[in-house]
């Protein structure tokens, strides 16, 4: 199992040993305790990739972004992408989506498997892969549209629905979103009224309300204040199970406390990739101790 | 050294007090001066038209008798060439040039788009004299042999393409019209549609919406604000063109439903008559015409602004 859990369980014994003589209540706590760890752990592992990069590279014009990249985002989990500033980890998850080809310079080589299929195949539904693939951005991004209308608007592209039914898919996707309550009595105010923080949310109900198999968040609490920041995380945190996040972060602290896996970039290389509990305690690369203990970056 | 250049900087500063009074007196009398020249023009048209407005009365506007001989004065046949020209000129203009922005901005590869953009910029520079003498040896006939044949075969049961077929007239007016503000609305809205955020593009995009569908749920509703000021751009040009129109409206007095017939606007009518208009009644008729050219852009631009300030509020602001 993890290092990092056996490394904490010997930690804990030998406190436990120290304050006083051996006692058999401290040991069966500290087994239930580590036993909710390693539970959680074993389940992480066994999750299979919804998505998996293989051999990724990418270049703006002639300057290659990013190098071999091999990754797995584990089904129904949260996966965190740190890394410093300018280290690719936005243009790695804009791959995933196809976003970065609105931009004529931009190209990405190798394989990202959705399912086994490699999403890069010049044949894939641009449409269909952005209706499975949502995300959401660093600034919240409303449109110019009410409240309704902004959470509804996926839905009218995709979907031909009655009346009632739409009713229903919005309510349902700004509750999943934790903003329904806040929101019930301007649904039909222009989006871009409500607070930073709402206008994300109301970002997220807008892509949940596809019901994507994957939500891509890059950087998504960067321009919203603490509170609302923690909103978010927990609204991850509600999310996954039945949605695959794969999110960037600029916060250590922010992929240490919502993510089940992170990867660590630097300069276009993944240099690790784990449980998050593990490589947060335990970092395999002297460059990756360096960064989370905040030594650089 | 070091010293010396200390207190040459402190000087710098001491000084710049009043020269940031001169400064802020400078640009504060240079807006003045727009507010001046304004009023100015208005003063002067106003009282420059007041022998005629004591001599028409109400009827100026409402009647399309024009005789200068029998110092009878109507505007009716002027505003209504001015309003049509314009209309055909706007409704012809605006879906073009925004559909000219969106492929500049959307859809053209860069080197495309800087050539083409910087070909319509140029369009704006020729002046209107070359329309209006394009327009008159070249369109017109033109228009007399190809379209308005053409016209009047397959929507010859509409009154508005019956009529003779000479090439001058309401619709050429028009349709020239259209040419000459075409460069000022679509490099206006090129303008607007490239502010608009790519973050908020890829959103669109990132729901699975299709090029079209981003344009005109994200793209056009957010420039709608650059969009309407374009707009109004062209309408500004277009209705007050005066050399263009004059050369291929046809200069009649009288009012026809027909768009092949010929017309006068506010513009053409005093580009033609001002020199012969001896007589100070005439010439005050003339001014009043003026006027009445002035005020119908002013109104026009107040409309504009409440409607804007409408849409953004429904918008809810930070709209470009």
């Amino acid at each position: 199992m993890t290092a990092a859990t056996d490394a904490a369980e010997r930690l804990l014994r030998r406190r436990a040993a120290e304050v006083e003589e051996e006692d058999d209540d401290d040991n069966v706590r500290i087994d239930a305790f580590l036993h909710h760890f390693r539970e959680e752990d074993k389940e992480d592992e066994a999750a299979p990739a919804k998505l998996s990069a293989r051999n990724l590279n990418f270049y703006y014009g002639g300057q290659q972004a990013l190098f071999e990249n091999n990754l797995d985002i584990a089904e129904g989990k949260i996966t965190a992408i740190i890394g410093p500033s300018g280290c690719g980890k936005s243009t790695h998850i804009r791959i995933y989506n196809r976003i970065f080809e609105l931009y004529g310079n931009q190209r990405a080589e190798g394989e990202v498997l959705l399912d086994g299929k490699n999403l890069l195949d010049p044949g894939t539904d641009l449409i269909e892969l952005r209706r499975r693939v949502g995300m959401i951005f660093q600034k919240p991004t409303p449109f110019p549209l009410s409240v309704f209308e902004n959470v509804a608007y996926g839905l009218r592209l995709h979907f031909k629905m009655p009346k009632s039914e739409l009713n229903g898919r919005v309510e349902s996707a700004l509750k999943k979103a934790a903003l329904f309550e806040e929101v019930k009595d301007k649904l039909d105010k222009p989006g871009v009224a409500l607070s930073g923080g709402q206008q994300q949310r109301l970002c997220i109900a807008r892509t949940i309300a596809l019901e994507p198999e994957i939500l891509l968040m890059d950087e998504p609490t960067s321009a919203i204040d603490p509170v609302a920041t923690r909103k978010v995380e927990e609204l991850a945190e509600s999310l996954k199970g039945n949605f695959t996040i794969a999110i960037v972060t600029h916060s250590m602290q922010q992929a240490a406390r919502i993510s089940d896996f992170t990867a660590f970039f630097y300069k276009g290389h993944i240099v690790e990739y784990g449980l998050t509990r593990e490589l947060f305690t335990n970092p395999k690369q002297k460059q990756t101790e360096d960064y989370i203990t905040g030594r650089f970056g | 050294m070091e010293h010396h250049s200390q207190t040459e900087r402190h000087q710098g500063w001491k000084t710049s007090k009043s020269t940031d009074m001169i400064f802020r007196g400078i640009t504060a009398a240079c807006a003045a001066l727009v507010l001046i020249v304004m009023a100015g023009i208005f003063a002067s048209l106003l009282w420059n038209s007041l022998p005629s407005i004591r001599h028409s009365g109400i009827s100026f506007l409402f009647s399309k008798a024009w005789d200068p001989v029998s110092n009878e004065f109507g505007a009716l046949s002027s505003i209504y060439g001015t309003l049509m020209s314009t209309a055909i000129a706007m409704l012809l203009a605006v879906p073009l040039s925004m559909v000219i922005a969106l492929f500049l901005v959307e859809l053209a590869p860069p080197k495309v788009s800087y050539v083409v953009g910087s070909a319509i910029e140029l369009l704006a520079a020729v002046p209107s004299i070359i329309y209006g003498m394009w327009g008159l040896f070249v369109f017109a006939p033109f228009m007399a042999d190809h379209i308005q044949p053409l016209l009047s075969k397959y929507l010859g049961w509409l009154p508005l393409f019956q009529g003779p077929e000479m090439g001058i007239g309401m619709m050429t007016a028009g349709i020239i019209l259209a040419l000459m503000i075409l460069p000022f609305i679509s490099t206006v809205m090129r303008d607007v549609f490239a502010m608009v955020p790519d973050v908020m593009k890829e959103a669109g995009y990132g729901m699975g919406a299709t090029t079209w569908e981003v344009t005109k749920d994200v793209t056009i509703r957010y420039g709608i604000q650059g969009m309407i000021g374009a707009c109004l751009l062209g309408l500004g040009r277009a209705i007050g063109e005066t050399m263009a129109v004059t050369f291929v409206i046809g200069n009649s007095s009288d009012i026809f439903i027909s768009l092949f017939e010929a017309g006068n606007s506010i513009a053409s009518r005093l580009a033609n008559e001002f020199a012969e208009a001896s007589d100070p009644m005439y010439m005050s008729a003339l001014m009043e015409l003026g006027l009445v050219l002035f005020l119908m852009t002013f109104g026009l631009q107040v409309v504009t602004q409440l409607w804007l300030k409408r849409v953004k509020r429904k918008m809810g602001g930070d709209l470009l």
